[in-house]
């Protein structure tokens, strides 16, 4: 016990290391472009924007992996979904003032993908319960497909426009402050990952669903045997999931131009945000988001703005590499609970 | 179930031998050309010799990608950039590496070049894969899917944007790396197309008899054990996770070198095919032609790029407007329906059915008073 604590700081503090080197090197390239601490500020940020939607996305790859321990890469399907039906409602003529109508496209939206969340489980999730994880993957992996072409179908190829909340016009409201500049939009973004991180700790810690469904997290046979179905809650985790994915899809909206296929990158990075939390840990989920965000951004700003995608996948790697069980992982891992099912 | 000997297994060989003549005869259509008849006329133009080559490139990157999943029980998200690392490690040493590496001219205009290239790119291909699959199959679960999607994205980012290197570009960027030569073998070119096509079926049958007999070696039955049981095959002693590492560092190396021959193919390299939806269709193929199957590999391939070309040419008469892009909804159901009802593969499932409803037959012939006795699940 003792050694295994003793190997376990030890390897923390060599992902810490790894980390303080590339510091040094974003440095570094950042002297190279003149960048001052107002540059980095404004970097750190936007990516903290980012790595907020990554968090909210993170929660719904969290959720369902816990209640069930599939990875749920329909995740990202989900995200577009949010985004497109608050579209096309919004576009809708409505005879109310534009804030309330702004507010149904949203409530509809997120209820109507709650809805396709809990079709999939019950479709292509719930049929194949027995088969191996691996087999549940490749599912999700499927309806993930399915679900973009569609979205293609139905939208069309091109990016829409969405107002942003503040303004509800095309162009948002700009604080500017010592120099930095932070769209209203963020503080719309930051506050909702926070409603949603609450909500989700209330919702699994005193309620009895959510108590429930972290019952058939720990032990699922004995869930069973208390009276809990494993396969009700593993439709509400896919329901939840749904809805946080579109909540997530719906605030970056104003930002990001939504279109068909914006789910597909969104979903990775929630997907690699989640794995750094241990991919068993909402808390965790948002701590590897804001994270994520944060050093991609830097990461491409001193570099290049094209190899932004990159970083994330470096920082799964390493993540995978020298930390499976995540930044706060320490207790349980997600490589236990895999074997668990 | 899934027992299948090397090639001096009987059925193999002659399944083998069979493939190889139809291949032959096909091949021998388009070449001579009896009574004016060329291979595209066969199938009223839809599958064309290209095609053909195409399945047989894909066939080989297949045959790794089922040892992979079917026998390691594991699946890559990456595979299409594994296969793109091939491709353009021919491009860039065949046509840029005069530039970047300062590689003679008489080099690079010999016949070997390109052939040692694609021994280079294997390597290359085969020491990544080893290196990432070594520590991560350490770990339960499916984190090498986590990590080859991140590997794959990774990859095709570095394809597409295009980084520069003493001052030159090392693989373009949406357009790619165009002008690369065709394979010669001494004054001997593969090509015309008719060439080729034997050329990538003889690399394919190859990839589908060394495929069998792995499976048939001291590994494929370690790794036999291991879809069968994990736990099981660690108590009998097998390194479970240093045969998973092999097997991956194997697929990486195969679909190296189909990457390869598939670049003096087309001649130009672009990143679009090594995407992530490039990997989710090699997944697809997989799934349809049977995870533990080698026989599955050039089925699969065979049946997704056939209706692909059929989707390609039909689908705007039924559905308006629809382009060749819809084509990933029907992969999408497809491999969410072979995955609800034949979670081992069409090829494998449908055979496995076939000899369960046989046995229930011969069962009920025996027993016509208790119909449902015999049967077991």
């Amino acid at each position: 016990m003792n050694r295994s604590s003793h190997q376990n700081t030890y390897q923390f503090l060599r992902y810490i290391l790894i980390f303080l080197i590339l510091g040094v090197l974003v440095v570094y390239l950042g002297s190279r472009k003149n960048f001052g601490p107002l540059q980095y500020a404004q970097l750190s940020l936007d990516g903290l924007r980012g790595g907020a939607i990554y968090a909210l996305i993170a929660m719904g790859f969290v959720i369902v992996f816990n209640v069930t321990g599939i990875i749920n890469f329909a995740q990202g399907a989900f995200v577009t979904l949010g985004a497109m039906f608050t579209v096309t409602f919004y576009n809708l003529n409505s005879p109310l003032p534009k804030g309330l109508h702004l507010l149904l496209s949203v409530i509809a939206a997120i209820l109507v993908t709650t809805c396709i969340g809990v079709l999939v489980e019950r479709l292509t999730i719930h049929p194949a319960r027995k088969s191996s994880s691996l087999t549940l993957i490749i599912i999700t992996v499927g309806v993930f497909i399915t679900i973009q072409g569609l979205s293609l179908l139905a939208w069309g190829a091109e990016a829409h426009v969405f107002p942003s909340f503040t303004t509800l016009e095309m162009s948002d409201r700009v604080y500017r402050w010592l120099g930095i500049v932070i769209k209203a939009q963020s503080f719309w973004i930051w506050g909702t990952m926070l409603l949603v991180l609450v909500c989700i700790a209330y919702f699994f810690n005193f309620t009895l669903l959510g108590r429930a469904m972290r019952a058939c997290a720990v032990n699922r046979l004995g869930a069973r045997l208390v009276g809990i179905s494993p396969g009700r809650m593993s439709l509400a985790s896919f329901g939840i999931a749904a809805a946080v994915g579109a909540i997530g899809g719906i605030v970056v909206a104003p930002i990001v131009r939504p279109s068909y296929d914006m789910g597909l990158s969104l979903g990775l990075k929630g997907f690699v945000a989640a794995i750094m939390g241990g991919l068993v840990s909402t808390p965790g989920a948002v701590l590897g988001g804001l994270l994520l965000g944060f050093l991609e951004n830097v990461a491409a700003g001193v570099t290049k703005a094209g190899l932004k995608d990159i970083f994330a996948f470096i920082l799964l790697i390493l993540t995978l590499l020298f930390r499976p069980q995540g930044l706060l992982g320490v207790r349980k891992t997600a490589i236990e609970t895999d074997g668990a099912h | 179930m899934s027992v299948e000997s090397g090639l001096n297994s009987k059925r193999n060989a002659i399944g083998w031998l069979v493939m190889a003549v139809v291949i032959a005869l096909l091949g021998w259509v388009e070449t001579v050309q009896p009574m004016g008849v060329d291979f595209a006329d066969l199938t009223n133009g839809i599958v064309t010799m290209d095609t053909m080559v195409r399945v047989a490139i894909l066939t080989i990157v297949l045959v790794g990608l089922n040892l992979l999943m079917g026998y390691a029980g594991q699946v890559s998200l990456g595979h299409a950039a594994l296969y793109g690392l091939g491709a353009y490690a021919t491009s860039i040493l065949c046509v840029r590496s005069g530039d970047l590496l300062g590689v003679p001219a008489w080099v690079l205009s010999s016949w070997w070049w390109p052939w040692l290239v694609m021994i280079i790119g294997m390597a290359f291909a085969g020491a990544l894969a080893y290196l990432v699959g070594r520590p991560i199959l350490r770990l339960q679960g499916h984190y090498l899917a986590m990590a080859t999607l991140g590997l794959g994205i990774m990859i095709y980012i570095l394809f597409r944007e295009n980084l520069g290197f003493q001052g030159q570009h090392i693989t373009g960027t949406f357009d790619g790396i165009p002008g690369i030569p065709r394979l010669r073998v001494g004054n001997f070119e593969i090509w015309p197309i008719s060439r080729y096509y034997f050329f990538a079926w003889i690399a394919a049958l190859g990839a589908i008899a060394f495929g069998l007999n792995v499976i048939n070696s001291r590994t494929g039955r370690a790794l036999r054990a291991i879809h069968d049981s994990e736990v099981a095959a660690q108590a009998m002693g097998v390194d479970v996770a240093s045969y998973k590492v092999r097997i991956f560092a194997v697929s990486a190396i195969l679909a190296s070198a189909a990457g390869s021959i598939y670049a003096h193919f087309q001649t130009t390299v672009s990143p679009a095919p090594f995407s992530f939806v490039g990997s989710l269709e090699l997944v697809v193929m997989a799934a349809v032609g049977g995870l533990s199957s080698i026989w599955g590999a050039p089925f699969g391939v065979a049946v997704i790029l056939i209706i692909k070309e059929i989707l390609r040419s039909r689908l705007r008469v039924v559905f308006s407007g629809a382009s060749g892009e819809h084509e990933v909804i029907f992969y999408g159901i497809l491999l969410v329906l072979i995955m609800i009802f034949m979670p081992e593969g069409v090829t494998v499932g449908a055979v496995r059915r076939w000899r369960l409803w046989q046995r229930r037959k011969r069962e009920q012939a025996l027993s016509p008073a208790q119909p449902q006795a015999g049967v077991r699940t």
